[in-house]
């Protein structure tokens, strides 16, 4: 009974206490003259947005909350493309660091210490000023492959796909998600084959082909209602296409190398956690090599790996809001920095930046829990 | 139970606290609290050469800057005690309405939005600006109208930046903004070749020019896209700090209207008979305590901090800005300086 009191008075003492926060900022905010609301959110930004791959921006058209969702779009995308490319690097350069190849090992370590160990705005502004703006040509001498694709020291420009009309666009779409939902398909039967015949089946291969196959019969199908913008020179960058700007790689690349380094320190220890005689036994049973690790030492090793390799994402993540370093429009850039000095509404436009961080770091440490949930060894 | 009652005495003693905090800073007000400190707190950018920079001993210059001092001179006496915040364009406004600063001379345009829902003052302009753009030789580009589809590096958070989204809509021009943090940023990004142009207010402009590798190589285009009145701004509701600051820089320009300047106001002050200067000095109707402030509180402005022609002279004219019939001039030489009388 002392226990129920106790807490609901804690939740009642903490509840005042926001409360009372709440209403002494505003109080304060109303006392300096500085009206506050949720209202700016549907005015027209008066300024542009340069990137954004999904949402369209137009200028004098688009609201702040367009804005916004920009921002928490760019913040996504980013972290995507990093969470991705930092484990793929983490783990081999992981792998790597054990190597009983003595140069091969003394490099990964080389690239970890170093990595590791440098503060991520300086790795974020040496990639972006000091390597690709000086190393990657002018928008005039572009290098290209094959006149489609564009790189120059302002980005990354490849063609973009345009659907004649939106219902022939959907049927390739529906396509393509069917061969995929097919693929998932094929690795349960693969894998129910497997365990009654021993027999392996090259899933990975065959659901790739497949998925463009699936794509290509959808083109024939609704009769190649498909056109090309090609991007092209003009006067002082390309023009048309899809352009992905050069902070955008600055950012991607410091943010997976930064992070793969903390990575490939979690997969070293978790493999290095699993028995040895594990490896013995493996390689006792004939398996090569790639085999013990991937079958024997892996899903074993997932179980140390994961859960710090959890909180390397959420670093990463929040690690993108620096890129206004080099004129990357992430969240914080857009919302937080220019946003907020325009409307000066630094009270709604602060907490809620706060929520989407938040937001995004429950869905990945959510996701990855439950995938470190199913990895773990089932106890009775 | 009894950690529990600790816990909420605890609360209530911080909120407590905490409100008489509250009301402590407002009941006083920032004259009183710069007169306790002793010292000044301007914001300032920092790094922005004629405005605000550190030279090479470390002394922070710059016309900016010296308003800093002129307000410090008025009201404490020495134009030394100043201590200076160097505030990005995203920070400044915050770090003024809470009091981290007493006042912003951080070269910030007068807009109504800000003035009327920032909860700051705007005072007086101690430079008169308009924004324009730098471009490489190399590009060829004549006017501003020429930069279709170009990538335009600018400060983020800035007027700067919506006067460009103005400019380029209302003349049907397409563009991609690269928004930095810092104006140092901006040029590292122009150098580097971010961008095919770079944004700013002129003065900023030829400030950033000369720091490039090769000056040489940018021109500044002909085409003033807007109106900048640059000055400093206080918190809203303390009108006795607003009017120092206010009268700091018509002291700067009367001061120089009735040709006084640091080399003769000492001479001025022993031997004029003209009342406008004995007002001015201090020597007759102590107009400093109006203000709440000492009788020769313009006299340690001039004496200290030198006219307005004189800052104007030491910080902006070596950045290649003329003065002599530009907007920045006296209105008696057809420029846009005319303060009201002191008296």
């Amino acid at each position: 009974m002392l226990g129920v009191i106790s807490q609901v008075l804690i939740a009642g003492a903490l509840i005042g206490f926001l409360t009372w926060i709440y209403f002494n900022t505003v109080e304060n905010l109303n006392q300096r003259g500085i009206p506050t609301g949720f209202g700016f959110l549907n005015q027209v930004a008066p300024f542009k947005v340069g990137f954004s791959p999904f949402l369209d921006f137009e200028l004098g058209v688009s609201s702040y909350w367009r804005v916004f969702f920009i921002g928490v779009q760019n913040t996504i995308f980013v972290s995507i493309l990093g969470i991705i490319a930092a484990t793929i690097l983490g783990f081999l350069v992981g792998i790597m660091r054990l190597s009983p190849n003595w140069i091969v090992s003394r490099t990964a370590m080389v690239y970890i210490e170093i990595l590791r160990n440098i503060p991520l705005l300086l790795q974020i502004l040496f990639w972006n000023f000091a390597v690709f703006l000086p190393s990657l040509p002018l928008p005039k001498a572009s290098m290209t492959f094959l006149d489609t694709i564009f790189l120059n020291n302002r980005g990354l420009y490849i063609p973009k796909i345009i659907a004649e009309n939106q219902t022939s666009g959907l049927i390739i779409i529906a396509f393509i998600v069917a061969a995929i939902i097919g693929t998932f398909f094929l690795r349960k039967w693969a894998k129910q084959r497997h365990d009654l015949t021993g027999k392996r089946f090259p899933v990975y291969i065959t659901g790739f082909f497949g998925i463009i196959a699936a794509g290509f019969i959808g083109i024939v199908v609704t009769g190649f209602p498909l056109s090309l913008e090609l991007p092209r020179l003009g006067r002082f960058n390309l023009a048309g296409g899809i352009e992905f700007p050069l902070p955008l790689f600055s950012l991607w690349f410091a943010l997976t190398t930064y992070t793969s380094a903390f990575i490939a320190e979690n997969v070293r220890g978790g493999i290095q956690s699993v028995a040895k005689g594990q490896t013995e036994a493996s390689s006792a049973l004939g398996l090569k090599r790639g085999h013990t690790l991937n079958l024997v030492v892996i899903p074993q090793a997932m179980r140390v790996i994961i859960p710090p390799t959890i909180s390397q994402y959420l670093n990463l993540t929040k690690n993108s809001s620096l890129a206004v370093a080099v004129a990357f429009e992430e969240l914080f850039a857009i919302w937080s920095g220019i946003s907020l000095n325009q409307t000066g509404q630094a009270l709604v436009i602060i907490a809620m930046t706060f929520l989407v961080y938040q937001i995004l770091s429950i869905i990945i440490s959510g996701g990855a829990n439950y995938y470190n949930k199913r990895s773990q060894i089932v106890g009775r | 139970m009894k950690t529990l009652v600790k816990i909420i005495t605890a609360g209530l003693l911080v909120s407590a606290s905490a409100a008489a905090v509250n009301a402590a800073s407002h009941s006083k007000s920032t004259l009183d609290l710069v007169k306790a400190r002793g010292m000044v707190v301007c914001g300032v950018s920092g790094g922005l050469p004629g405005f605000s920079a550190p030279d090479d001993a470390g002394k922070m210059q710059g016309i900016d800057a010296d308003v800093c001092r002129a307000v410090a001179a008025a009201v404490l006496g020495d134009s030394t005690k100043v201590e200076y915040r160097t505030l990005t364009a995203v920070e400044r406004w915050a770090a003024l309405t809470s009091s981290e600063v007493d006042l912003l001379s951080r070269n910030s345009t007068h807009t109504l939005t800000r003035d009327a829902s920032l909860g700051v003052d705007f005072t007086y302009y101690n430079y008169i600006d308009g924004q324009g753009f730098m471009v490489k030789n190399a590009l060829g580009v004549k006017s501003a109208l020429e930069l279709d589809g170009a990538k335009i590096c600018v400060q983020a958070g800035t007027t700067t930046e919506l006067n460009m989204a103005d400019y380029f809509r209302s003349n049907g021009i397409t563009f991609s903004p690269v928004g930095y943090e810092t104006s140092t940023q901006t040029r590292e990004g122009f150098e580097g070749g971010a961008c095919d142009a770079l944004t700013s207010d002129k003065s900023q402009l030829a400030a950033l020019r000369s720091e490039l590798k090769d000056p040489t190589s940018a021109t500044i285009l002909p085409e003033t896209i807007s109106k900048e009145p640059l000055g400093p701004v206080v918190r809203q509701g303390d009108d006795q700090w607003n009017k120092i600051v206010l009268w700091s820089i018509h002291a700067l320009i009367n001061g120089e209207e009735l040709g006084l300047n640091s080399a003769n106001v000492d001479e001025m002050k022993a031997s004029t008979t003209v009342p406008g200067i004995k007002r001015f000095l201090g020597t007759e109707d102590a107009m400093g305590a109006h203000l709440g402030l000492e009788a020769d509180w313009a006299y340690n402005i001039i004496k200290q901090v030198g006219n307005y022609g004189e800052i104007y002279e030491r910080t902006v004219a070596p950045l290649g800005i003329a003065r002599k019939g530009s907007v920045n001039d006296l209105w008696t030489r057809g420029g846009l300086l005319y303060s009201p009388p002191i008296r």
